[in-house]
């Protein structure tokens, strides 16, 4: 395989890499919803993180990708395992294609077995090798219905529960779901949308400039990967250090009632529906509050993540061309222009 | 100026793929005859690599490898199979009715492209409509565009000795960086979003100049691979007035002037005109209106339409049998029928083994699946104006039309919903429901008057039909207005921007592609309602003239239609 696009190469889409990167540093604000056109960059972007973050560490040979400092009792794998086999392996980017069965998901009797040996074992779907990384959905408003409801819940409680086929079997799948898709063919349920927790929208570069350095990049990634891999090893260095600051940084980070008042404030003049959005909104501010390196949380912050946080949860105008992010951005400015100046 | 000839550009095309690498592949829009033919079989002649056929119903079993089920059991171990995609190796993978093709299907062979398999794919598009084609996941990614169709047969040349490509191959792989500029530039200006086109466009320039016998890249091969790459994939043509001075001798610092982003000079001497020039001859004249048409369509094709409406749906409905197959399909075994079925052959079995095994012997033939087949279910939504006008004259034929209509509806099962527009917005008296009784009752119940909140009212109706579709219903909207709107969707009265909003909603319903049915229930048949007739691409039927069973008779049809 060759080594993915370096995440530091990609020209523009700022909003994206930075929802990309607050799920990396606190992976419970919840998934990311990338909605554009083809080829702009959007799966080459959760590759590119994904293989940048800090190496996790697992109990060799476990398909579960369970932590050694934290055994599953009901896991085989680790039970059997002699203590102390642990290796580091990259963070898990599994794919999930469209047209894939429940089965292959949640995983199912593993036939292979049961017809040849008669026995009743389980065979780990993608959610177990997902966990502790991320799942990239690419056309998740294609996906099948159940599927995504599926994959949710699954997401939500960190558990994939499996009873089918005389099997009983719990295991913990805690992954970030990333979704991508365009929103010309076809649209997410809003309960769906909202179980996102950012969503951004993203497009091809409207600058020449920028759109000639794109091609220039991958032009020579496609020349010789490794090489241009290496030429970007300073800058991935730098963001590996800035993501694994921020995620012992994130927990300390403090928010002041203020900020919080005006995070409801800034949810109850949209009308988002729920708690959702403000949970969301408060995590994804503290997040992007460590990512500057910063112990509190300012209104700036706020700001800066609302767009993102807040997008999807609006009721949708039919008739409203420009769309929910002018909405959410003129609700920005009417309730935190003040603060943000002051 | 006579265009240069598709034909020739075509087997430009064959010579190309089978010099070039990264280029995905091809995309062939053509019907199955002669031509075809003759050029399957040239760039059969040109591939190097073996060229495997893809069945578009393939499963993934065999696409990705996996369980080689029948081998297992007769042998008792696992045994693994290779997938096609591994097994075409760098070759070339053809797929034939690709417009057939799984979103799906096309989902996987697009992430083993992404992931920097070898193999290319020549896809066989056979649509004959606009919105038949082939899924854009897949043709985003493959290079070259192509069409066949209205092309008159004839004998093609034999493909360049294997000698000739192997030296554009070589050229190729000793070829310089080649700046992007260019490209780009005419990528922007053909209004295509897709960043991968113009690498694309790169990579066959590259190859062209290769094949030509060149070391760079030139004009002519930039205006071919802007023929083959850019032209089929534009959105929008550049304006053809464009007046731009000759070009100025290019300047070494270009790069920091960002806001000349019109400056046509690349650095690398091929101009944006070159490509732009070459895209804009190879496009028909009619190609804006058909580009419309078809980005119109693709948005409301049912086909596109997300989640799990689909018709695939074996997980859920009524179970349908027990048929032999293979549970790694979209079917999920069903053990105990297949242990059912094993069963009484085990004494036969055992027999065939000297020392017989513990378990059972199961054989491939043995495997049941279970089938669920989901009936799609209607649902017929009725809006109905009960405003002060329609009150007037014509509100209780539309009810006797409504009632007939449910009775129908009834006994076929759909499901009906009830929408009143009257007063200041418009009102869901019912939610979808199978209860006659109740429709029957709400219905008697509706007093008419007040104002027509058409724009409301067909908003509510969108909302429904949307979250209908979205359970795998199909929803079919009857409406019963004469069209004369005077609230608008603020619930403000004044006809003119009542009248407006009306037409603006009608528009986005349009693009939801939903059966419709307007009945005028004025006096006369009058123009607001053809108009909005029109505005919602529906089928326009004037009450005067029918009669119940007529009415009953249209939406028999639009509902039998789908």
């Amino acid at each position: 395989m060759r080594p993915s696009f370096p995440f530091a190469a990609i020209v523009g889409q700022d909003e994206m890499k930075r929802a990309l990167m607050l799920s990396a540093v606190d992976p419970s604000i919840g998934g990311v919803l990338v909605f554009g056109d083809r080829g702009t960059g959007k799966s080459t972007a959760v590759r590119a993180l994904a293989a940048r973050l800090p190496e996790i560490s697992v109990v060799a040979g476990c398909p579960y990708n369970n932590d050694p400092a934290a055994p599953n009792p009901d896991c085989p794998h680790c039970q059997d395992a002699p203590l102390g086999r642990k290796k580091k392996v990259a963070t898990p980017v599994i794919a999930l294609p469209l047209g894939v069965t429940e089965d292959r998901v949640v995983g199912a009797l593993d036939l292979e077995r049961a017809l040849t040996r008669g026995e009743k074992a389980f065979e780990p779907g993608l959610l177990a090798r997902a966990h502790r990384g991320y799942l990239y959905i690419d056309e998740v408003n294609l996906l099948e219905d159940h599927i995504v409801d599926l994959l949710l819940d699954v997401a939500a409680s960190g558990q994939n529960v499996v009873e089918r086929e005389g099997l009983s079997v719990r295991h913990p799948a805690q992954f970030v779901i990333v979704g991508s898709g365009n929103p010309e063919e076809g649209e997410l349920r809003p309960q769906l949308l909202d179980r996102f927790g950012l969503s951004v929208e993203i497009g091809s570069p409207q600058n020449i400039k920028a759109r000639i350095d794109v091609i220039r990049r991958r032009d020579a990634y496609e020349r010789d990967p490794a090489g241009f891999v290496k030429s970007y090893a300073r800058k991935t260095g730098a963001l590996r250090r800035k993501i694994s600051a921020a995620q012992a940084l994130v927990a300390e980070v403090v928010t002041p009632d203020a900020v919080l008042e005006k995070a409801a404030e800034l949810c109850i003049a949209l009308g988002a529906d729920g708690l959702r959005g403000e949970l969301t909104l408060m995590r994804a501010a503290r997040a992007m509050a460590a990512l500057d390196a910063k112990t509190e949380v300012e209104i700036a912050h706020l700001a800066a993540i609302a767009p993102s946080a807040l997008r999807h949860r609006l009721r949708r105008d039919p008739l409203d061309e420009a769309g929910s992010t002018a909405r959410v951005l003129r609700t920005v400015d009417a309730v935190l222009g003040a603060a943000k100046t002051a | 100026m006579t265009g240069p000839d598709p034909i020739s550009d075509a087997l430009l095309a064959a010579q190309i793929l089978g010099v070039g690498s990264r280029l995905g592949g091809l995309a062939l829009r053509a019907r199955a005859g002669p031509l075809r033919s003759a050029y399957l079989t040239y760039l059969r002649d040109i591939a190097a690599a073996p060229i495997r056929r893809l069945p578009p119903g393939i499963d993934d079993a065999r696409l990705l490898g996996g369980l080689d089920l029948a081998e297992a059991l007769s042998t008792g171990r696992p045994v693994h199979a290779r997938g096609l995609l591994d097994e075409v190796g760098a070759g070339t993978l053809i797929l034939p009715m690709a417009e057939r093709a799984a979103s799906g299907l096309a989902a996987r062979i697009g992430a083993a492209l992404d992931a920097g398999a070898g193999f290319s794919v020549v896809a066989l598009d056979e649509g004959v409509e606009a919105e038949e084609h082939c899924p854009a996941a897949l043709t985003d990614r493959l290079a070259l565009h192509l069409t066949l169709e209205g092309l008159r047969a004839r004998p093609l040349p034999d493909a360049p000795a294997p000698e000739v490509l192997g030296h554009a191959r070589r050229l190729l792989a000793a070829m310089p960086p080649t700046p992007p500029e260019a490209f780009v530039e005419a990528a922007a200006a053909l209004g295509i979003a897709s960043m991968r086109a113009p690498l694309l466009a790169l990579e066959v320039a590259r190859g062209a100049a290769a094949i030509a016998g060149r070391d760079n890249v030139a004009a002519e091969d930039a205006a071919l691979a802007a023929r083959l790459v850019l032209a089929p994939r534009a959105t929008s043509l550049p304006p053809a007035d464009e007046t731009q001075p000759a070009p100025e001798p290019p300047a070494p610092s270009a790069p920091d002037d960002a806001e000349k982003t019109q400056d046509p000079t690349p650095s690398d001497g091929i101009p944006a005109e070159v490509l732009l020039e070459a895209a804009r001859a190879s496009l028909p004249p009619d190609v804006l209106a058909k580009l419309r048409a078809g980005a119109a369509a693709a948005r409301g094709s049912p086909g596109s339409r997300g989640g799990g409406a689909g018709p695939g749906g074996h997980r859920r409905g009524r179970p349908q049998g027990r048929p032999p197959g293979d549970p790694r399909g979209p079917h999920r075994l069903d053990l105990v029928a297949t242990l059912r079925t094993a069963a009484p052959w085990q004494p036969l079995r055992r027999k065939l083994f000297a020392d017989p095994p513990a378990h059972i012997l199961i054989s491939k033939s043995d495997i049941r699946v279970r089938r669920h087949r989901q009936r799609r279910e209607r649902l017929a939504l009725f809006l109905v104006d009960a405003s002060g006008s329609t009150a007037m004259g014509r509100l209780a034929e539309a009810k006797g039309a409504i009632e007939l209509l449910l009775a129908e509806a009834y006994v076929r099962r759909d499901h009906v919903a009830l929408i009143a527009m009257r007063g200041a917005a418009a009102e869901t008296l019912l939610p979808p429901t199978r209860s006659l009784v109740q429709t029957k009752r709400r219905l008697a119940a509706l007093p008419g008057g007040g104002g027509t909140p058409l724009a409301s009212g067909l908003e509510a109706a969108l909302t429904l039909a949307l979250g209908a579709r979205r359970r795998g219903r199909d929803p079919v909207l009857v409406v019963l207005t004469d069209g004369k709107a005077n609230i608008a969707r603020d619930g403000r009265p004044g006809r003119a921007a009542a009248r407006a909003d009306a037409e603006e909603m009608a528009r986005v319903l349009r693009g939801a592609a939903l059966p419709t049915l307007l009945i005028d229930t004025s006096p006369r048949p009058q123009r607001p309602a053809a108009e909005l007739a029109a505005a919602l691409d529906a089928t326009y039927l004037p009450l005067p003239r029918a009669d119940a069973r007529g009415i009953g008779q249209s939406v028999g049809a639009l509902m039998a239609a789908p």
